[in-house]
């Protein structure tokens, strides 16, 4: 290289340069400067900076195809369109619940679309339920994408094909099927248009971490491993094909079911009809038709009685030999409480129950007090709201001042309002042993029941209450159910129902509770039925053991072999095979 | 003709011009002419004119395209100097009338119709403009006693006033910065560089609080929910659709959507079509023009030389890279070609000069021929 040796002269003055000149050379070069070495340094930084620019281009381009990888190109501008797939719903068995279809849904990019009114004319000849204004102003905005009509069949998608219209298209979407209709409604819920689950169990799978799935666009089909309920497909299609007919014959508003394993706390069946097909979920908005096990709140009547007996017999101060004033009515304050089978004696413990004595039952929980009868009934959790895995639950409508009326009320079902499924949790209780276990609707093992339990009464007073149960079914209340060979034991419960804030002699809420086999507990069944009316057959009666019981029977003698039950005839009487026992535990 | 027995004008060009940047700049245009086919035909059918209209104009302009860089690159640099005085004189009257007789296109005057053609003067100005700077810039190096440093400011306000009125912020923004950058490699103490710094963030503001379109572009750009950005949305768009290997020729959906598909846009459309991968060959292709010209010019010691070079250079590289920012949504929304490789008659004509000049000036000199040069091509220090 040449030196071009501007700085290294450095004179003061350059040749010809006046003073100003210089001044203003040293301002703006500065003095001592070789500017030809400068030059270069510039240069090369002027290099650098382009390469860090066309390098800036080339990463953001690399990005770019990166991510293109990663989804398919048109999913850019169709990102609310990913697919939110759905893991399948079997039931214990493995028959399938619900599952995803792929079906096309058609769509517009506005942008891309010709002529508005040709497309228009011709969509509207192919799908004669498309509102023709709606779709031409969808059609004529200036969005990137809009939905015209989502799951069209695979003729439509076709036809519309065939038209080759630019800027239609379709996606596949995964449209939820309920191969079972309304056989699963309640429990199993059902999902919007856009497959998101918005009640029953559909919804608790979206609150699993499936929504964040969905919204990350990463649910896909192969990821997502069948989800096992408890429910028993078998069983509960015997039930509601009994519920159903019970319903017509008693001329009922509704009836409802559940049967629960008593020793896992999983829901075997629950219906509750009517009830609404998940496949169109219109009908679900029907106030009628809601799932009256969880988000109704009902007086359960006499099967209430469980509990006042067992609260008594665990309490210690009360034996299966005591004797209860049964010989007039019980005034309190300006009530007078009856029974509906006087017998006007003294009675002992299983005569309360067996027939069901209102006074009887009054007066045992009077002689342990409100404030125990409050404690014991919420360690049984029926005074505070049951949480399940769906969302549809409500919260029992306790007494705000609980006094020794509401003791006097509560103690035979009336007074304190629960949802069925969580009455029947504390009976479940009562009957295997004292262990309180939260139901499910997921598959469970007896160890994880186990696990979530807490006990609530004395194995022994369990062992009591089975014999008071089964007893009822021998000589009570409850014969009515005693299917031969099941050993059942169960409870009748009738309840006025509450209009306008009085108690409607002819408006009654019925129940019956069953417990098989009573001697080792298996299942717990109830059955409820909502204003049943008498008729001929019943002799007008319209009580609980005139329809809730017999119901309850038919069910029973259809699901005893679904449920695995071995049928056992000539088995001793209660006292027997139940108090015996109890003797062996001693 | 370029054997190297005989030293003929024709000979002794082929054995000293940058025979590899030629190369590059011969696989830009034949790009263009492919992505022409590809991006063109839906706007001139958009706009009625047959499909084929602007890809016949394209690979029309390009044969005076190609001679005119061919013919400037012959030029000695005391020649190049001449024409681009004349050169930026008639554009600079050109400049200046075009607010008067001009055609108003999208609310701004920067087209010149002369005998039915379209002109838009201010392409070229820019490669004459910086030539003449780079000449003043280069004198007050050598020769102190010429006001050089008033002169290239003086030239600098006149240029920026004209192209302030028409408006054409882009040209604007180009010619400052291309100025500026001269201007630092002359030497220049860095502390002034805050000062022209200072002065263009002012004029961007002042820019930004006048003039309302550029205010909507830069918002838009920050957010874009304030406004329509359709263009840059669809422009992001082909990039994602195209991913590495591209849709393939004629499956590309940009081009039916944007208007400047053939200019603006064009390496959306490439994107699309052909896959980012031709898009990186693009970039490697101009990344290389680039790299080579500065080392050239680096290497020339004639301070008129290397500043000329340098300057045509970035003016090449800016332009390039702005547009693929653009596409790229790396920066605001402005209007500028790719060159040789967009439509556009004057832009291609006025890159021919500005790569025309940038080929003469990089051509390798022997220290005998620049001994024996005229008297202003040698460096000051080595007079005797």
């Amino acid at each position: 290289m040449s030196a071009v040796d501007t700085g290294a002269q450095a004179a003061p003055a350059k040749r010809g340069e006046t003073r100003l000149q210089r001044l203003f050379r040293t301002m703006l070069y500065g003095a001592n400067v070789d500017r030809n070495v400068k030059a270069k340094a510039r240069l090369l930084l002027a290099m650098v900076v382009f390469i860090g620019l066309y390098g800036i281009i080339a990463g953001r381009l690399v990005m770019f195809a990166v991510i293109s990888d990663g989804h398919s190109g048109r999913r850019s501008v169709t990102q609310d369109a990913v697919a939110t797939a759905r893991p399948d719903i079997i039931d214990r068995r493995g028959s399938i619940i619900a599952t995803d279809v792929k079906t096309p849904s058609l769509f517009a990019e506005p942008r891309k679309l010709i002529d508005v009114d040709e497309a228009v004319e011709l969509l509207t000849a192919t799908l004669p339920d498309l509102d023709a204004k709606e779709l031409r102003e969808r059609l004529s905005s200036n969005r990137g994408f809009v939905w015209l009509k989502r799951e069209i069949t695979a003729k439509q998608q076709k036809e519309i094909y065939r038209l080759g219209l630019p800027g239609i298209g379709f996606l596949t979407e995964n449209k939820r099927i309920y191969p079972n209709g309304p056989v699963v409604s309640h429990e199993i819920g059902h999902v919007n248009v856009d497959n998101q689950g918005i009640a029953g169990m559909e919804k608790w799978l979206d609150g699993q971490g499936l929504a964040a799935l969905h919204m990350a666009g990463l649910a896909t089909d192969r990821l997502q491993r069948p989800v096992e309920l408890a429910l028993d497909l078998r069983v509960q299609f015997a039930l509601r094909d009994e519920l159903v007919k019970a319903r017509e014959k008693f001329s009922a508003n509704a009836a409802a079911g559940v049967v629960l394993n008593v020793n896992t706390g999983e829901v075997v069946a629950m219906v509750s009809e009517p009830d609404y097909d998940p496949n169109n979920p219109r009908e679900a908005n029907d106030p009628t038709r809601i799932n009256r096990l969880t988000t109704g709140v009902f007086e359960m009547g006499s099967t209430f009685k469980i509990f006042t007996l067992a609260m008594g017999l665990d309490s210690g101060r009360v034996t299966l030999n005591s004797q209860f004033d049964g010989r007039q009515t019980l005034r309190y304050g300006r009530f007078t409480i009856h029974d509906d089978h006087p017998l006007n004696r003294m009675l002992s413990v299983p005569e309360i129950f067996t027939y069901s004595s209102n006074i009887g039952a009054a007066r045992m929980a009077l002689s342990l007090g409100p404030e125990y009868h409050r404690a014991f009934l919420k360690k049984m959790g029926q005074l505070d709201r049951l949480r399940t895995e769906i969302p549809e639950s409500a919260e029992p409508i306790v007494p705000k001042r609980w006094g020794e009326l509401n003791t006097v009320t509560i103690a035979f079902g009336h007074g304190l309002s629960v949802a069925p499924l969580q009455a029947l949790m504390g009976v479940g209780a009562v009957m295997n042993g004292g262990l309180l276990i939260p139901p499910t609707f997921l598959k469970r093992t007896p160890e994880e029941a186990r696990a979530l339990a807490t006990q609530v009464l004395k194995p022994e007073t369990s062992k009591q209450m089975r014999y008071l149960m089964r007893l009822n079914s021998e000589k009570g209340t409850g014969t009515k159910a005693n299917v031969a060979g099941y050993y059942i034991g169960g409870k009748t419960g009738t309840a006025e129902k509450v209009i306008n804030g009085r108690y409607a002699k002819n408006k009654l809420l019925t129940d019956f509770i069953a417990v098989m086999p009573a001697d080792k507990p298996k299942y717990l069944l109830l059955i409820m039925l909502d204003e049943p009316h008498g008729s001929k057959e019943t002799y007008g009666f319209a009580t609980a053991g005139w329809n809730a019981a017999p119901t309850a029977a038919k069910v029973i003698s259809r699901i005893g072999p679904l449920l695995d039950m071995q049928p056992r005839f000539d088995l001793p009487n209660a006292d027997q095979l139940i108090l015996a026992s109890d003797k062996v535990v001693r | 003709m370029i054997s190297r027995a005989q030293r003929t004008p024709i000979g002794e060009w082929w054995w000293t011009v940058d025979r590899l940047t030629i190369a590059a700049v011969g696989a830009l245009m034949l790009a263009g002419i492919v992505l022409s086919l590809a991006a063109s035909p839906p706007v001139a059918g958009r706009i009625g004119l047959e499909p084929f209209y602007f890809v016949n104009r394209h690979i029309f302009f390009l044969f005076p395209t190609i001679a005119i860089m061919l013919g400037v690159s012959f030029l000695t640099p005391h020649q190049i100097r001449r024409l681009a005085l004349i050169v930026f004189a008639i554009s600079l009257v050109m400049v200046a009338v075009t607010p008067i007789f001009g055609q108003e296109i999208k609310g701004a005057k920067r087209w010149l119709v002369l005998f039915g053609v379209n002109i838009q003067p201010s392409e070229f100005l820019k490669p004459a403009f910086v030539i003449l700077i780079a000449w003043l810039f280069g004198e007050s190096a050598k020769r102190p006693e010429m006001p050089a440093n008033t002169f290239a400011l003086i030239l600098l306000l006149t240029v920026v006033a004209l192209l302030v009125i028409q408006p054409d912020f882009g040209q604007t923004m180009l010619i400052v910065l291309v100025w500026s950058a001269l201007f630092f490699m002359a030497g220049m103490r860095v502390i002034w560089m805050f000062g022209i710094a200072g002065a263009a963030g002012f004029g961007l503001l002042v820019a930004y609080y006048t003039v309302p379109h550029v205010a909507t572009r830069i918002q838009r750009f920050l957010n874009p929910q304030s406004g329509d950005t359709f263009n840059i949305d669809v422009a992001t768009e082909s990039f994602m659709r195209g991913g590495w290997f591209g849709q393939g020729p004629g499956e590309g959906t940009v081009k039916r959507m944007l208007p400047e598909a053939h200019t603006d846009f064009v390496f959306s459309v490439a994107a699309e079509e052909f896959g980012v991968v031709l898009c990186l060959a693009l970039v490697s292709l101009y990344t290389f023009i680039v790299v080579r010209a500065m080392l050239r010019a680096m290497r020339n010691d004639d301070p008129f030389c290397r500043f000329a070079a340098a300057g045509l250079t970035m003016l090449f590289a800016t332009q390039s890279a702005i547009n693929m920012a653009v596409n790229l949504h790396l920066i605001p929304a402005k209007g500028m070609t790719l060159p040789f490789i967009s439509y556009g008659g004057s832009s291609m004509l006025s890159l021919a000069y500005g790569m025309g000049m940038l080929l003469a000036l990089t051509r390798e000199q022997p220290r005998g021929a620049m001994l024996t040069a005229p008297d202003d091509l040698l460096p000051a220090g080595s007079r005797p």
